[in-house]
């Protein structure tokens, strides 16, 4: 092995910052799951009873299915009557009301995270609610963005609150039926962020939401919905971590948006959970189930997603485009290291006439990170004109490492134009001696070139976040001058 | 400042630079001519650092420190500069940040504070009015895309970004039509300095008519086989590299 290539693994080799254990009081469910830990479940959430029934069809449902096995990624079965399905940290009343009443000790884990849930310090223009475990503990800005009609809640608080749009909107993106880890998300889920967006608002910040992943031995089943009325605008991030365990913990959340007539959606998700040691023990299994429909005409969903995270990660964030004229975006960084593997990719589904849909795919494997790019392209019979365009580009540091793409093309209307375009390139001793030559330290000319790979896609995301994103790649900021 | 000595040095099991010995002074101009395959580009790569070449025997000082034992990015910081004969492009990172990143890195060694965007765009600018670069390649990416003159002027403007202490341009001349020719040996012959030394490597004696130098070294399988003045410059041109190693046949056999 050169020496540049050896630098390469060193730099990349670089341990994770976020894996501390936070000690604190949790009420959790014992292991295992049956009809009595679901109906504990929404029990303790006080839930209606629409809610108890839907889970429990959700449950019967997954006893009858199995694990799918067509993905490329390979890991041990899990054991699925191993795993307690909610914990939360115990606090005197059944939830904290406001920030105040949080145990210091979440706030310092939030904070150590770099996460910061005081109003006054929370960065401008950033909304944040913080999933820790199975529960929602903070929601900031709530009463501002109330004044404008926007919820923006723990989805257990929306089930109280706003009992009616929980029931017209949840599982319609995604049915409970719809797959194996959406159907056991469907029966468990725990809690999440729910937001709406009345008509003609534009939400006049980003909102974000933090999932943590603390306690040992418990998955985290998390269910996102966000509805844009017509004519609405958000922009929604997502950020994640969890401490470091031998053991593998699994993530298993949905997500489910829905933008009507005329609304604009942009979910961006910095992911960057444990994603096991060197040697490939412990680490997060993520599998998720993201999807959104563009119900209305002239909507427009897109998804931007950094990951660094995971032992695997099993997730495709999908657009289906109904309303005509509707557009679907797909920007997407996988970074894969040590023995991490992606199964990632994105499904466009054009249904309405001038549909169009953009696919941006960045993969960048290192050590023996195996990271593959699965896509599909479907046009209905009714996509007049629909349009598509994808790009996968995939980046290999080390020799050891391998990058897969897998696009699916499913055409059923003859006016319909999809292109399709891919590379993999390598980084050369080439770039890397002609940065060091001119001063740069190796690991930064790594993060350099890792980061202008990245750029069209970190393009997609708002500043802070972009600027977490190339962090997150250890890569510094492109300067102002570029 | 530089003092190459006895420098044997090869890839791959191949010995390329059999015997190197040359010493260069600060405010000297030096020129290393050859033919194709002679080992000039690998004697400037190994100078400025590149992995992967064996040296089986020799030393090479610089400013009193032992340079094969430094990696490139501590060569770069102590004033070695090397022009590249083939720029690398860098897809993504603008010209203006990467050269941005290297001046600075160069400066936190010298102890300097870091220019800010502000006082580094005007130095930028400055400098590329100079080479009659046009300030749209600023944002593009690093040498992507660029015509082959445009990548050679990006490297002289480095260079003039950088001040070197110690310049090696490889082949910075080939590719380029006669004005831009004109451009580069101007921009090259304002970095002399008595406390700057540099060294053209060319194929060609078309640039030493534009940038005189003070010696001029014939490379010849991997030996310098013959040091003399400017004008030994023009009598390889009409004489052609062949007559050199006429002279040295036992070397040449060697
Ligand atoms: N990586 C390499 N592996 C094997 N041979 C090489 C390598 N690089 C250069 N060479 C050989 O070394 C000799 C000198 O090359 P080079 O230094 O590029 O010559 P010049 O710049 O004078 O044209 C050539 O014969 C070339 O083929
Ligand atoms: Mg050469």
């Amino acid at each position: 092995m050169s020496t540049a290539t050896r630098q390469l693994d060193e730099l990349i080799g670089r341990e994770y910052r976020h894996g501390f254990v936070t000690t604190l009081e949790t009420d959790t469910v014992p292991r295992g799951l049956n009809e009595e830990v679901i109906r504990m479940i929404s029990a303790r959430k006080h839930e209606p009873h629409f809610m108890l029934e839907w889970r429990l069809k959700a449950f019967r449902h997954w006893f009858t299915m199995r694990e799918p096995q067509w993905a490329n990624i390979h890991h041990p079965p899990i054991d699925y009557q191993n795993i307690s399905y909610y914990s939360a940290p115990r606090s005197g009343k059944d939830g904290p009301r406001s920030l105040s009443d949080l145990d210091p000790e979440l706030l310092r884990t939030y904070e150590k995270l770099g996460i910061p849930l005081k109003e006054q310090e929370v960065l401008a223009g950033v909304a944040v609610d913080a999933v820790f475990d199975s529960v929602s503990v903070a929601t900031t800005f709530k009463e501002k963005l109330a004044e404008l009609g926007i919820i923006f809640c723990p989805f257990s608080e929306a089930v109280q609150k706003h009992p009616e749009l929980v029931q017209q909107y949840l599982g319609s993106v995604v049915p409970y039926t719809d797959n194996f880890f959406a159907t056991l998300n469907s029966a468990v889920f725990s809690d999440g962020s729910f937001c709406y967006i009345p008509p003609g608002v534009r939400c006049p910040m980003e909102l974000s939401t933090y999932f943590r992943i603390n306690e040992r031995n418990t998955g985290q089943f998390e269910r996102t919905l966000i509805i844009a009325d017509k004519g609405a605008y958000v922009s929604y991030l997502e950020g994640c971590t969890a401490p470091m365990r031998d053991e593998n913990q699994l993530h298993a959340a949905v997500v489910e948006l829905v933008a009507l007539e005329d609304a604009q959606i942009k979910y961006a998700t910095v992911q960057n959970w444990y994603p096991g040691d060197k040697e490939g023990k412990g680490g997060i299994y993520n599998f998720v189930t993201k999807r959104g429909e563009c119900r209305g005409a002239n909507s427009h969903i897109s998804w931007t997603r950094v990951e660094t995270g995971s032992a695997i990660t099993w997730k495709y964030p999908s657009v289906v485009l109904l309303g005509d004229n509707s557009v679907g975006e797909f920007y997407s960084v996988a970074l894969t290291n040590h023995h991490q593997q992606a199964d990632t990719g994105t499904k466009m589904t054009h249904v309405g006439r001038n549909t169009r849909s953009t696919v941006l795919s960045k993969g960048i494997s290192a050590g023996y990170g195996q990271n593959t790019y699965r896509g599909l392209i479907k046009v209905l019979p009714g996509a007049e004109n629909a349009r598509n365009y994808t790009q996968c580009d995939s980046l290999l540091l080390g020799e050891q490492c391998g990058a897969h793409t897998m696009p699916y093309i499913e055409v059923r209307n003859p006016t319909a134009q999809v292109e399709h375009e891919a590379s993999t390139s390598r980084i050369g001793e080439d770039q890397l001696f002609y940065c060091t030559q001119r001063g740069i330290a190796p690991e930064e000319a790594v993060s350099m070139i890792v980061s202008g790979f990245c750029k069209a896609v970190f393009q997609n995301l708002p500043m802070e976040f972009a600027v977490e994103a190339q962090k997150l790649l250890g890569v510094s900021l492109e300067g102002s001058t570029g | 400042m530089l003092s190459i000595m006895n420098l044997h040095a090869g890839i791959n099991g191949k010995d390329i630079l059999r015997g190197i010995d040359l010493e260069v002074r600060a405010g000297e101009v030096h020129a290393i001519m050859g033919p194709n395959g002679s080992g000039k580009s690998t004697l400037a790569q190994l100078l400025a650092g590149r992995d992967g070449y064996q040296v089986t025997a020799g030393s090479v000082r610089y400013l009193e420190q032992d340079l094969l034992t430094m990696p490139a990015e501590e060569r770069a910081r102590a004033g070695i500069f090397l022009a590249f004969q083939y720029p690398v492009e860098i897809p993504g990172v603008s010209n203006a940040l990467f050269l941005k990143t290297a001046l600075n890195s160069i400066r936190k060694q010298q102890g300097l504070s870091e220019l800010d965007a502000m006082d580094f765009l005007q130095l930028l600018r400055d400098k590329m009015k100079l080479l009659r670069m046009d300030e749209l390649l600023l944002p593009r990416a690093v040498n992507e895309g660029f015509s082959g003159g445009e990548k050679k002027r990006n490297e002289v403007l480095q260079m003039a970004v950088l001040e070197p202490k110690l310049a090696i341009l490889d082949e910075t001349d080939s590719g380029l039509d006669i004005d831009a020719l004109k451009i580069v040996a101007d921009g090259v012959n304002g970095m002399r300095d008595p406390q700057r030394a540099i060294v053209l490597v060319t194929h060609y004696q078309r640039l030493l008519e534009f940038i005189v130098p003070d010696v001029v070294h014939v490379l010849s399988q991997g030996r310098i086989v013959r040091s003399g003045k400017a004008d030994l410059a023009r009598e390889l041109e009409q004489r052609g590299y062949g007559w050199v190693e006429e002279q040295h046949p036992a070397r040449k056999a060697a």
